[in-house]
């Protein structure tokens, strides 16, 4: 979706200012501690895709998006799904009490301290088999569609309809267009590739020379030779 | 950062309405709050950039440990126990005198915590995300890296679940260097591209 997240070339956003490196703590207050904590712990029991938990963020206002701080917009992720998912209700989430018992199954799926560990050194891939054979190679001119979904998507607007070179085949993974919308969409897997794009191509010939190289799956993607 | 940091305020709304959630998601069994104090504990005290430094150090000290680390990262990482979450595909881009390369995520904040911990705060703002891959040098600039103009920058905008690591270029004057000594060198920055490792002059900054 072309929501407030997509913010590659957007001007008028600020200078960085960036925190001394050896002075910035991981956390900046208690209330961003747990909120990435209740989201990691909430993703278990409520077993979404990251490409899920990343289309909740991106669906709020894009004034919103922009203007709140990056653990609020994990907050307003987290609610989002928790309601979507039947985890909470609405009013349970403005009161704060539960309303009404939660599904035996759901309770017993909650995340144990014990289980921190190897969930978190273990991950979980998002490669996948294909019989599908790879339409392009290194090399490769390709062009990316010039497609506006309203729905969850990882090409970026800056690069669709420009031309680069596939730079890598990464193998299949996960489709995030179709990861999104539920856990039925992690089993099947489209071909990736790192693709090259001069920054002449996406800014225009006044632009300084550099590359970009961004990772986009086959059916963002269409051959330009 | 325009956040205060003065204990003595009043709570803010936000921190009262994460409480609340999580005393609501505690009652619903959904959550155990130990273990969300492991996922927290795990992050700032466990997981982050020293990690990342003990594989560029051993790069710098070992040329089959880098060519491996450029041709299969996720294993060359692995074999230093550096693995998991926003981890499982990695790959390393090499500075050189000639080549800058520059790690973003233009569409949240995707970033290899295996190797690095969770992201700075300004890795995850929208001024970052938005002029990394539009005007990478004047970002270098912000963070004090003028690099000469024949350096050829690359920028990697990280849309998919690989996740990259810069291997700093080593600095001059450090032969014979131990691994540690060098992984002292080594900044969280230098591994995301936006500065180079530290030099002798600024080994102890």
């Amino acid at each position: 979706m072309n929501g407030g997240h997509d913010l590659g070339g957007m001007h008028g956003l600020g200078p960085i200012n960036p925190e001394a490196e050896a002075e910035e703590p991981v956390f900046h207050s208690e209330w961003e501690r747990r909120a990435f904590g209740l989201t990691l712990a909430s993703g278990v029991v409520g077993k979404w895709t990251i490409d899920a938990s990343r289309h909740a963020r991106e669906r709020q206002h894009p004034a919103d998006y922009l203007r709140n701080s990056y653990y609020e917009n994990w907050l307003a992720g987290l609610e989002k799904q928790l309601i979507e998912w039947g985890l909470v209700t609405p009013d349970e989430l403005a009161s704060g009490m539960a309303s009404a018992p939660v599904d035996a199954i759901r309770r017993s799926g909650a995340l144990s301290p014990e289980e921190v560990p190897e969930l978190l050194s273990k991950g979980s891939s998002s490669e996948r088999e294909t019989d599908k054979a790879p339409l392009f190679a290194p090399g490769d001119q390709v062009r990316v569609r010039n497609r506006h979904t309203a729905d969850h998507t990882r090409a970026p607007r800056y690069v669709r309809g420009r031309t680069g070179v596939i730079h890598l085949h990464h193998r299949a993974h996960v489709y995030p267009d179709v990861s999104s919308r539920g856990t039925e969409g992690i089993r099947t897997g489209e071909h990736l590739y790192g693709v090259r794009f001069e920054s002449t191509e996406l800014w225009g010939q006044g632009a300084v020379g550099y590359a970009i190289y961004v990772d986009l799956w086959e059916p963002y993607l269409e051959g330009a030779s | 950062m325009s956040h205060s940091h003065d204990h003595t305020d009043p709570p803010s709304d936000t921190a009262l309405r994460v409480k609340a959630l999580e005393s609501l998601l505690v009652e619903k069994g959904l959550v155990d709050p130990n273990a969300v104090d492991a996922l927290i504990d795990t992050y700032e005290h466990k997981v982050g950039p020293r990690n990342g430094a003990k594989v560029v150090a051993r790069s710098w000290s070992d040329p089959d440990y880098k060519n491996w680390l450029l041709k299969d990262a996720t294993a060359a990482i692995a074999s230093l126990d550096f693995t998991g979450r926003q981890g499982e595909h990695m790959k390393a881009v090499e500075n050189t005198a000639s080549v800058h390369n520059l790690v973003v995520c233009t569409l949240c904040s995707c970033y290899p915590w295996p190797v690095l911990g969770l992201p700075p705060a300004w890795y995850k703002a929208p001024p970052y995300r938005s002029r990394a891959v539009a005007d990478p040098r004047g970002v270098l600039r912000e963070f004090g890296t003028e690099l000469p103009d024949d350096v050829k920058i690359r920028v990697w905008d990280s849309t998919a679940e690989l996740r990259y690591l810069v291997l700093p270029e080593r600095p001059e004057g450090t032969d014979g260097w131990s691994e540690k000594d060098l992984a002292a060198l080594a900044t969280r920055n230098s591994m995301i591209g936006v500065e180079k490792a530290k030099t002798l002059g600024n080994a102890t900054t």
